[in-house]
C-alpha cells in the first residue's frame, strides 16, 4: 500500500467512526434541546417529556414496565421510549461496556451497587418489591406443594445462574431451609428459566410471583411461605451520562409514585414500602 | 485499501481481545473448576458431533453427490441450512422436534424415558446440527471433482462397491474429508446459540466452554471468560492455519 493510499484509508476510517458516532447520538442529541428543566418533581403528567429514553429493567419488570409505557406515551406524545429487558447482571455490564442506557431498574441491589460503585449511576431508590413463587406445569402434575418437593427425585427443576438475582435469592432460601435441590440448567433470566416450564422440558422453576401471573395460563403458581421469603428489593436509578436527563429523572419519579408504579402494581408488585 | 477495511473488521476485535486477556493469570483462570469441566465437556461434545457428522454426514454427502433422485437439490439446500440459519432458532426448531414435548421428542420419551434437552447428548446434536453442513459441503464437492476414472478402472477389474468405496473413493477423498472434519470440529466447538436453547446450561452436563464464557462475562467474572475465550480462538485458529494448509495444501 503507497503512502497516499494508506493516508486515505485512514481518512476512510475516521469518516466511518464519525458517522458511527454520529449514529449513535443521533437519538439522544435530538432529545436534549428540548426537554424541559430538571425540576425532578414535576408530576409525568403535567409537564410533556419529549425525546427518547432507553430504560434497561430486569426481565420480570417487561410486563409492567410495557404496560406503563403506553400510559406514559399517550400523556407525553413527545416521548419514545426504548427497553432493553435482560437478567441485571447482563444489563450492569451492558452499562459498563458503555451502553447508551438512561434509566437502569434491577431486580435486585447487588447489581444496582456495582453500578454505583463503578461512578456510573448515583441515588438509586427502592421502586418494587416482589416475592418468590414457584412455578409449575398447568394443573401441577407432579404435584409440587412447595420448596422441599423441588428436590424430589424424578422433578426436572431448572434454576437461573449465579449472579442472576431470581438465582441468588432462590439459592439463598434453598440454603436456609437446607434444600439439596440439582437443577438440570442454569437459565440467564427469569423468562428464559419460565420457557423451560411452559414449554415443558422442566417441571419446575423459582421465580418471581409477578412472572406467574404475567404467564397467564402457561404454568400455574405455588406459594412460597411468607416466613421463607428473602427481601427482594427493586432499585432504580438515573444513569449519569443519559442525555435526556429531565425525561429519565420523571420516568424514576413515576416508577416510585407514579403511571410505572400504578402498573407494576397491577402486575402484582408489591410497593417499596 | 477496501480489502484492509475487511481484515481490520476481523482482526481488530481479536486484538481487543488480546489486549484485555489477562496473561499473569492465565493458568490458574484455566485451571479453575468451572473452566476445566467445560472444556472436558466441549472437548467431548465437539468430538461426538464430528463423528456423528462423520458417520451420517459422509454417506448423505455421497448420495448428494453420485446419485440422481427426486428432490435432490432441496435436499441439498436443506442439509446446508444450518450454515444460515440463525442458531438459536436452530436450537428452537431442535427444541420443538426433540423436546419433551416435541413430535420425535415424545416419542423417544416414551419410548425409552430419555430425552435430549438438559443431556450431554442434546448438546452434541445442537452441535452436530449447526456444524455437519461444514463436513457434507466439503465432502459433496469432494465426491463431485475426483477423477472417476480409477473407480471405474477397479468395477472392470471385479471389485464390488463397497470395497471401490473403502479403496479407492474414500483414499482419493481423504484430504478434503481431513479438512472438512476440521472446520466441522472447529464449529461445533464454538457452537453457542443453539446448544444454550436446545440443551440448556449446566456445568458438566451441558456447560460447554462458549456458554461458560457468556455466563462469566454476564456475572462479572472477566477474567475467566476472557481467559476461556483466549483458548477457543487460539485452538481454533491452530486448526484452520494447521490443518487446512496440511491436509489441502494450497489448493
Amino acid at each position: 500500500m503507497s503512502r497516499p493510499s494508506s493516508r486515505r484509508f485512514l481518512s476512510v476510517l475516521a469518516t466511518l467512526a464519525v458517522v458511527a458516532s454520529a449514529c449513535s447520538s443521533s437519538s439522544s442529541s435530538k432529545s436534549s434541546g428540548t426537554t424541559p428543566s430538571n425540576d425532578t418533581t414535576t408530576p409525568t403528567t403535567s409537564s410533556p417529556l419529549t425525546g427518547s429514553l432507553d430504560v434497561f429493567a430486569a426481565a420480570s419488570l417487561t410486563a409492567a414496565f410495557n404496560s406503563a409505557k403506553t400510559t406514559l406515551t399517550s400523556a407525553n406524545a413527545g416521548l419514545s421510549i426504548t427497553y432493553n429487558f435482560a437478567g441485571s447482571n447482563t444489563l450492569v455490564a451492558q452499562i459498563q461496556q458503555g451502553a447508551p442506557a438512561d434509566v437502569f431498574a434491577s431486580a435486585d441491589t447487588a447489581n444496582m451497587s456495582k453500578l454505583v460503585a463503578a461512578g456510573l449511576v448515583k441515588n438509586p431508590v427502592v421502586f418494587a418489591r416482589n416475592k418468590l413463587e414457584i412455578a409449575v406445569a398447568p394443573g401441577n402434575p407432579k404435584r409440587i406443594t412447595g420448596l422441599p418437593d423441588l428436590a424430589k427425585p424424578g422433578v426436572s427443576v431448572v434454576l437461573e445462574a449465579v449472579g442472576v438475582p431470581a438465582g441468588d435469592y432462590t439459592r439463598q432460601v434453598l440454603a436456609k431451609l437446607h434444600i439439596a435441590v440439582t437443577p438440570r440448567s442454569l437459565e440467564t433470566d427469569v423468562k428464559s428459566a419460565l420457557s423451560k416450564v411452559t414449554t415443558g422440558e422442566a417441571d419446575a422453576t423459582v421465580v418471581y410471583v409477578t412472572d406467574v401471573a404475567a404467564a397467564g395460563s402457561a404454568v400455574d403458581g405455588v406459594s412460597v411461605p411468607d416466613s421463607d421469603q428473602p427481601a427482594i428489593t427493586y432499585p432504580i436509578a438515573v444513569v449519569k451520562s443519559t442525555k435526556n436527563r429531565s425525561a429519565a429523572e420523571a420516568f424514576v419519579n413515576s416508577a416510585v409514585s407514579g403511571d410505572v408504579q400504578r402498573s407494576l402494581e397491577a402486575a402484582g408488585f408489591l410497593p417499596p414500602q | 485499501m477496501l480489502a484492509a477495511l475487511a481484515l481490520a473488521l476481523v482482526v481488530l476485535p481479536l486484538a481487543g481481545m488480546l489486549q484485555r486477556t489477562p496473561w499473569s493469570s492465565l493458568f490458574r483462570d484455566l485451571s479453575s473448576h468451572d473452566a476445566v469441566t467445560a472444556i472436558r465437556l466441549s472437548v467431548e461434545t465437539s468430538l461426538g458431533a464430528l463423528g456423528f457428522s462423520i458417520l451420517c454426514g459422509v454417506p448423505l454427502a455421497w448420495l448428494l453427490a453420485r446419485r440422481e433422485f427426486p428432490g435432490r437439490s432441496l435436499i441439498r439446500a436443506l442439509v446446508t441450512l444450518p450454515m444460515v440459519l440463525p442458531p438459536v432458532v436452530g436450537g428452537i426448531a431442535l427444541l420443538y422436534a426433540f423436546g419433551r414435548r416435541g413430535f420425535a421428542g415424545t416419542v423417544l420419551y416414551d419410548l425409552t424415558g430419555w430425552r435430549l434437552v438438559f443431556n450431554t447428548t442434546g448438546a452434541i446434536v445442537a452441535e452436530a446440527f449447526v456444524a455437519m453442513p461444514f463436513l457434507i459441503l466439503t465432502a459433496e464437492a469432494a465426491f463431485r471433482s475426483m477423477d472417476r476414472r480409477p473407480e471405474e478402472a477397479a468395477a472392470t477389474l471385479g471389485a464390488g462397491p463397497a470395497y471401490r468405496f473403502r479403496r479407492v473413493t474414500l483414499p482419493a477423498v481423504a484430504p478434503a474429508l481431513a479438512a472438512g472434519g476440521a472446520l466441522t470440529w472447529a464449529r461445533a466447538l464454538g457452537e453457542f446459540g443453539a446448544t444454550i436453547t436446545f440443551a440448556g446450561n449446566f456445568p458438566g452436563t451441558t456447560q460447554t466452554t462458549p456458554l461458560l464464557v457468556y455466563l462469566d462475562i454476564e456475572s462479572g467474572h472477566e477474567n475467566t471468560a476472557l481467559a476461556v475465550s483466549f483458548l477457543l480462538l487460539a485452538v481454533s485458529l491452530a486448526v484452520l492455519v494447521l490443518l487446512r494448509d496440511r491436509w489441502l495444501g494450497n489448493s
